[in-house]
């Protein structure tokens, strides 16, 4: 997803000189060609992302469109007043760019685990927050990015992400794409999980249970009348994030369907509980502890389904 | 003193610029902004007003003799940018800002009241004017940077002037904001410090020595100069000679009075708190009679 977002973000700045990409001493090896064709406007300013998010918003209150870039973490928690206030508050046109969001450095450790940016980026007013699912969503968040005015965070995937678009599917900040069509349940999951989803989907339909796959690529403003409409013809929504369970996409689609009148639909959040990762090990290792593979997906849904819903639905 | 082969920082010698008649000009501006800045203080009852008193005389000599703008197009792109980052500080801004003509002084009464176009910290949203909300410390210096770099990058030859406080120099983003500054040869930043030696909880010395303060700047790449800070002839001399040197950017290290210009509140920490009350209210202003 990060060399998605920098392909796109390269040939945008071709075309807008308004770009500018200030990092945090990151992206090693994969801001060469940005900074090679507009080193005016490439900005490193040192392992400082409190200042590199001041710097964007003075440049944006220049008229320019500035992506600040680090790892998830440390582009939204290490700098969050200066979100809040000098991009935020001023509603500057300023882009954060957190790569590795959710588990995505797994070895590294809980230091560079970004499992809460989500539910803390969504609390800022004017914030967008963007989770694309894959490649061809990272490049097609980022356009959509440079195309609306104000703050937006995209919170990227790293590297390797399977492809869940086989084309090039429609991206409008707000609105859904909908992934697999299904109706005995939804699957509303958000980044790199979409494809787990759709794992989990395939596994599914062989049990006889037709899985909607929803990829909620914008949690802010988050697209409720395809929550509704889930809730409306299938039985079941879960949520599926590599997030904490407080205040992410699981949170978002509560709140939604809580408010919602709909008394039948059931709904589950399937995320990373309260708790830091000790545990060592690749993101595809600390997805299986944390109950994110498409197998554990699988059998939560079917437990769940198995105590709550009825056979006529099944 | 000097101090580098460069001789970065330099002691103020007295502008030439500046007759007799100008003082006066701009002290009387001074003593009716003052005047402005403890009515609103003490009908808002808000605190800060040492510390609003403090930037005063700087404040004066860049709206009414430095900074370049336009003010039909307050937000025209050649402008010269200025950010109070000790948003505490506003009521002197508010004042200086209506005194200059950005907007009516009958605004300046709606400071801090329900309703209000002014809040207790200076805000960009409702007035004309102002570049940047402040509030929490540490932030201005950071934006300036941005504005300096995006200068550089447009070929523009505005300036960008940052005021700072002694206690916000504490955080540590200033000094981020600092080292990036110099790095990438900013010399359209100028940042001037509020050196009035007194923060929220006490002496600036007691609380967190910033000493050796000059060279610390200095070090980080600065350009710098100490001037009084209510020198008019000092202030206007250091503002007119920026940059300092050509490739870095420039600090004026003010020498101020918290409180200044009101007998019984200079010098006085519990003036960061207190607003005044009638009585002395009356006294104020019968010492900034014009």
């Amino acid at each position: 997803m990060r060399n998605a977002f920098v392909a796109a973000l390269t040939t945008i700045a071709a075309e807008d000189p308004r770009i500018f990409l200030i990092t945090g001493d990151l992206g090693f090896s994969v801001f060469e060609d940005f900074a090679g064709r507009f080193p005016g406007r490439f900005i490193n300013v040192g392992v400082a992302e409190a200042n590199m998010v001041g710097i964007a918003a003075g440049l944006a209150s220049c008229g320019k469109v500035a992506f600040t870039y680090s790892i998830a973490p440390f582009a939204t928690i290490r700098c969050l007043e200066q979100i809040r206030i000098d991009v935020c508050y001023h509603n500057a046109n300023v882009k954060i760019v957190g790569v590795g969001g959710g588990l995505a450095y797994g070895p590294l450790g809980a230091t560079h685990h970004a499992i809460e940016d989500i539910s803390i980026m969504r609390a800022l007013p004017n914030m967008k927050v963007l989770s694309p699912a894959d490649p061809v969503e990272a490049d097609l968040a980022t356009r959509a990015a440079v195309a609306v005015d104000g703050p937006v965070y995209i919170r990227l995937g790293k590297s390797g992400e399977p492809r869940v678009h086989s084309g090039q599917p429609d991206f409008e900040i707000g609105r859904a794409i909908t992934v697999k069509d299904g109706t005995n349940i939804t699957l509303v999951a958000t980044g790199g999980l979409v494809y787990n989803a759709l794992l989990a989907a395939r596994e599914l339909a062989t049990q006889g249970i037709d899985a909607r796959v929803i990829s909620m690529h914008t949690i802010k403003p988050l697209d409720e009348e395809a929550i509704l409409r889930a809730a409306h013809e299938t039985a079941a929504i879960f949520t599926i994030e590599e997030h904490t369970l407080i205040g992410g996409l699981g949170s978002a689609v509560a709140e939604v369907l809580a408010e919602s009148g709909n008394r039948k639909v059931l709904f589950q959040r399937i995320g990373i509980r309260d708790r830091f990762c000790h545990e060592v090990g690749s993101q595809e290792y600390l997805r299986e502890l944390s109950g994110l593979s498409p197998q554990h997906i699988v059998s939560r849904v079917v437990g769940y389904l198995s105590r709550e819903l009825s056979k006529d639905i099944m | 003193m000097d101090i580098g082969a460069q001789g970065d920082l330099i002691m103020n010698s007295d502008s030439e610029n500046l007759t007799a008649p100008d003082v006066q000009t701009l002290e009387s501006r001074a003593r009716q902004i003052r005047r402005l800045v403890v009515q609103m203080n003490a009908a808002a009852r808000s605190s800060h007003v040492g510390s609003a008193l403090s930037i005063v005389d700087l404040l004066v000599v860049l709206y009414f003799r430095i900074l370049r703008f336009d003010l039909e197009n307050p937000r025209a792109g050649d402008r010269d940018r200025f950010i109070l980052s000790k948003g505490h500080g506003c009521t002197a801004l508010y004042a200086t800002l209506a005194e200059r003509g950005f907007f009516s002084k009958d605004i300046l009464d709606t400071y801090y009241q329900d309703g209000g176009l002014l809040a207790g910290h200076a805000d960009n949203h409702n007035v004309p004017g102002i570049e940047v909300a402040t509030g929490s410390l540490g932030h201005g210096l950071s934006i300036g940077v941005g504005m300096a770099l995006a200068g550089k990058h447009d070929q523009k030859n505005y300036r960008v002037f940052v005021l700072l406080g002694d206690g916000e120099c504490d955080e540590g983003s200033v000094w981020e904001a600092t080292m990036s500054a110099s790095h990438f040869k900013l010399d359209n930043l100028i940042t001037i410090v509020d050196f009035n030696k007194l923060q929220a909880m006490g002496r600036v010395e007691e609380v967190m020595n910033l000493e050796p303060f000059a060279e610390k700047w200095c070090s980080f790449g600065w350009s710098v100069r100490e001037i009084d800070g209510h020198d008019f002839r000092q202030i206007e001399d250091a503002l007119t000679k920026v940059p300092f040197e050509s490739a870095k950017p420039s600090l004026i290290l003010a020498h101020t009075v918290k409180g200044k210009g009101v007998s019984y509140m200079e010098d006085q920490l519990s003036w960061h708190y207190k607003s005044p009350n009638e009585r002395e209210l009356a006294l104020a202003l019968e010492e900034l009679e014009l």
